[in-house]
């Protein structure tokens, strides 16, 4: 059965271990802006993970021009062919959340992979005891889009819920 | 390059808002590693020759602000922060968790020597190759959080330019108060609302410089380790022992401590450390948690422990976001001014970072003042207002006049020794009529740990330490007595720039992480013997030349303050108090220890094994000021 990452925003102390495990993974470095997930914290103390929602429609996987964006079908996530992707920035455009990321020190477009379904962030934030990313089973439905939301408007949600004042006086 | 660092420094001028990339030599990292080692040296080369003249305020003085080589690689990112220090005219190696150190290593550079003066207010502007000196007149004389928020929107638009490429993530700041840009001499570089750089009051350099803040993103990774296999197996290993060796931390930070080192231990500071226990009044974690805290777990990068928890009050019509206050600040903001509600501290505590202060020594200045008022030294006419133990609202308004330098806030924001001094030169007294209630060392104001009990820090701790008051790196004998606090391990904290509560996973761990990371292989002995005692000496060195407007002499200056020779009046020490014997007697072993002569100057023979070549050059002048 195909896999998903469940965020807990209110569980993650911003410790950015995610980032590091999946960037010593996937780029043998420490490398947290390449991390396929990572920690937004745009306001102090709001601290919130983003990583790619498997939409169950895959805009991004449609509009790639290079079919250089596939779907895992053991997963489900979204794998990139690196040697077809050109860079072009469709898969950003379409994702509703924005999250693929693309920078000029790598070749191909960043996407989560889901580790082949042991995802190592998931595994550092259990080990840190703080579970704000959890592996659970991908149940029909296209609710997980919900979570394809970028950074900055979670960010302004959240500041409303934990801090109880006006978005504007903090960012 | 070597493993672990870049080899590349920014230098700024902000005199003429140029840039440029200079190279460290690789043997310099490996004799001072980084931060607080590398950039005493960094100051000695640069202002060694005529350090005694040179203003701490003037263009001439350097910030220098740096990693070390194990920034973002384990265990708790830290920047570290120094320079000529206004309080001790020697260096502080001040640190702050922030990820402005990750962000730098990113952006190809260790670090940033920053020279000069802007003519109008600016900001540095550091995103990977591109360092730009910016205007920062719409931020200067804001507060910390609208800081924050004006220059996140300053340079997201920038950081966000190639839509296609998907969001980057936020840049990482440090930035100062309006006490920082006025000068007071306890103002400290602040990051994330409540994070501060604050002994050594580099904030007040930074305003010195015109310079509000510093903001940086690098997109790149993190430069190349030694042995990145068994770095990842030690990132592991400390995420599982550091918060098993210390889970009180993890679960409420060390706002737990009051409980302990005020009941248990006696030494945290009461009414300006006239008393060092409490019993009939209480403040623990138990009320942090009731009244405060509204997220238990808040981290900086790369840390397993996790000491802070966000904290959100609604109050006056402000809402007051900030960290749980942490042990020191509970106790300087709290039990010291006579304060025991959570939330008047918290506010407090709030109210001063809001300006840009660092709060241990402001809760330092505050009680001292409560206490001259008390003993009837200072007044209402001289106040402008009664400043009563307990009186929130009277040390409100007191910091926002020291922040401002308004009134009797003119004197204070000098810091406790140099406002003792004009004080008693205002009253016509003895300056030590008024230095007996100032509990600072060469400057600094004491951190929240006492020494008469015996039972917290050891008596030697502030006396000869080389930050002054700095509760974080304390002279502890012998040499490589194991607490993280002893400056021979604060010194290794502090130059690999990480956090020492991260050292609590053990030393081994360090010393394996920094072979892993840099392929140095260092010994603890090596460490004790060789580093700690190069970089304590060569701060030792710069404290000793001090300068311009004070001069420590370490017959005089090497000592506890007077407080701490009044007997305890409480706790289950009462009457306890050391004796100058005491004191004497372990500084002299603590000299002897480090390679010091019998007043605590460095000896030119230890000065050439250390390597440290051309410090010898100091030590005549030093000598000649003592008349020795």
């Amino acid at each position: 059965m195909p896999i998903w990452i469940f965020r807990e925003y209110d569980r993650c102390s911003g410790c950015r271990y995610c980032e590091i495990a999946c960037s010593l993974k996937h780029e043998g470095i420490i490398w947290p802006e390449a991390s396929r997930v990572r920690v937004f914290e745009y306001v102090p103390g709001i601290t919130i993970p983003i990583i790619c929602s498997q939409c169950t429609d895959y805009p991004c996987v449609q509009a790639c021009p290079t079919k250089a964006l596939y779907v895992d079908e053991t997963t489900g996530a979204v794998r990139v062919d690196e040697g077809k992707c050109i860079k072009c920035g469709k898969c950003v455009e379409v994702c509703p959340g924005r999250i693929p990321r693309i920078l000029p020190q790598k070749d191909s477009v960043i996407i989560c992979d889901l580790c082949g379904g042991d995802p190592e962030c998931v595994k550092v934030c259990r080990a840190l005891g703080f579970n704000a990313l959890v592996v659970v089973d991908k149940w029909p439905g296209t609710h997980y889009k919900l979570y394809a939301r970028d950074a900055e408007k979670i960010t302004r949600d959240y500041v409303k819920k934990l801090y109880k004042v006006d978005p504007e006086e903090v960012m | 390059m070597g493993y672990g660092f870049t080899g590349k420094f920014v230098e700024v001028d902000l005199s003429s808002s140029k840039a440029k990339v200079v190279d460290v030599r690789k043997d310099l990292y490996r004799k001072f590693l980084g931060g607080r080692g590398l950039g005493s040296w960094i100051l000695w080369e640069r202002l060694g020759e005529r350090w005694e003249e040179v203003d701490p305020y003037s263009p001439d003085n350097l910030l220098v602000v740096l990693t070390g080589p194990l920034t973002g690689y384990i265990a708790g990112v830290r920047l570290a922060v120094t320079g000529k220090s206004p309080q001790s005219g020697g260096t502080v190696g001040s640190t702050i968790a922030s990820e402005v150190g990750l962000e730098l290593k990113c952006s190809g550079y260790d670090g940033l020597i920053i020279s000069g003066k802007a003519k109008d207010p600016v900001y540095i502007f550091v995103h990977d190759d591109k360092v730009e000196v910016r205007d920062a007149s719409k931020v200067w004389g804001k507060g910390i959080r609208e800081t924050h928020k004006l220059l996140l929107r300053d340079v997201l638009p920038e950081l966000r330019k190639t839509p296609r490429f998907g969001e980057p993530k936020e840049p990482a700041m440090i930035y100062i108060g309006p006490a920082g840009e006025n000068l007071c001499k306890f103002a400290a570089v602040e990051g994330k609302y409540a994070h501060a750089a604050a002994y050594g009051s580099y904030g007040s350099v930074m305003g010195s410089k015109n310079l509000k803040a510093i903001v940086v993103k690098g997109t790149g990774p993190l430069p190349p380790v030694y042995d990145v296999v068994k770095l990842k197996e030690l990132i592991y290993k400390a995420i599982e022992l550091v918060p098993k060796k210390a889970p009180r931390l993890r679960i409420w930070g060390t706002g737990q401590g009051p409980w302990r080192y005020g009941r248990d231990l006696s030494s945290i500071p009461v009414r300006n450390w006239q008393e060092e226990y409490w019993v009939e009044k209480s403040y623990s974690q138990y009320d942090l948690e009731v009244y405060d805290w509204v997220k238990r777990y808040w981290a900086d990068y790369g840390c397993p422990l996790c000491c802070m928890k966000v904290t959100v009050l609604h109050r006056n019509g402000e809402t007051v976001i900030t960290d749980a206050p942490d042990y020191e600040l509970l106790a300087y903001e709290g039990s010291n001014l006579d304060v025991w509600d959570v939330r008047d501290i918290a506010y407090l505590i709030w109210c001063g970072e809001e300006l840009g202060f660092d709060m241990i020594n402001a809760g330092n200045v505050l009680g001292f003042v409560a206490e001259l008022f008390e003993k009837g030294i200072l007044t209402k006419d001289d106040l402008g207002f009664e400043v009563r133990w307990g009186d929130v609202k009277a040390f409100e308004r007191l910091l926002k006049m020291i922040a401002s330098k308004e009134g009797i806030g003119k004197v204070l924001a000098e810091g406790t020794y140099r406002a003792a001094l004009k004080i008693a030169e205002m009253k016509g007294l003895k300056p030590e009529e008024v230095l007996k209630y100032a509990v600072q060392a060469k400057g600094i104001g004491i951190g929240a740990h006492g020494v008469r009990s015996g039972l917290d820090y050891p008596l030697i701790s502030y006396v000869t330490s080389v930050q002054g008051g700095d509760h974080q790196s304390v002279a502890m004998l012998p040499l490589d007595a194991p607490p993280i606090v002893n400056e021979v391990w604060a010194s290794l904290a502090d130059s690999a720039v990480i956090c020492q509560f991260n050292m609590l996973g053990g030393l081994d761990l360090v010393f394996e992480a920094l072979r892993a990371v840099t392929g140095w292989n260092i010994s603890k002995e090596e460490w004790v013997n060789e580093d700690a005692k190069r970089i304590l000496t060569l701060q030792r060195v710069l404290l000793l030349l001090g300068g311009p407007d004070v001069y420590w002499d370490p017959r005089v200056h090497d000592d506890n303050p007077p407080r701490f020779y009044e007997p305890l009046p409480s706790g289950p020490k009462k009457g306890q108090a050391p004796t100058k014997q005491d004191i004497e007697k372990l500084k002299k072993e603590y000299y002897k220890a480090l390679g010091w002569d019998e007043l605590g100057i460095p000896t030119e023979e230890t000065i050439k094994q250390l390597g440290l070549t051309g410090l010898e050059k100091a030590l005549g002048r030093i000598r000649k000021r003592l008349g020795i």
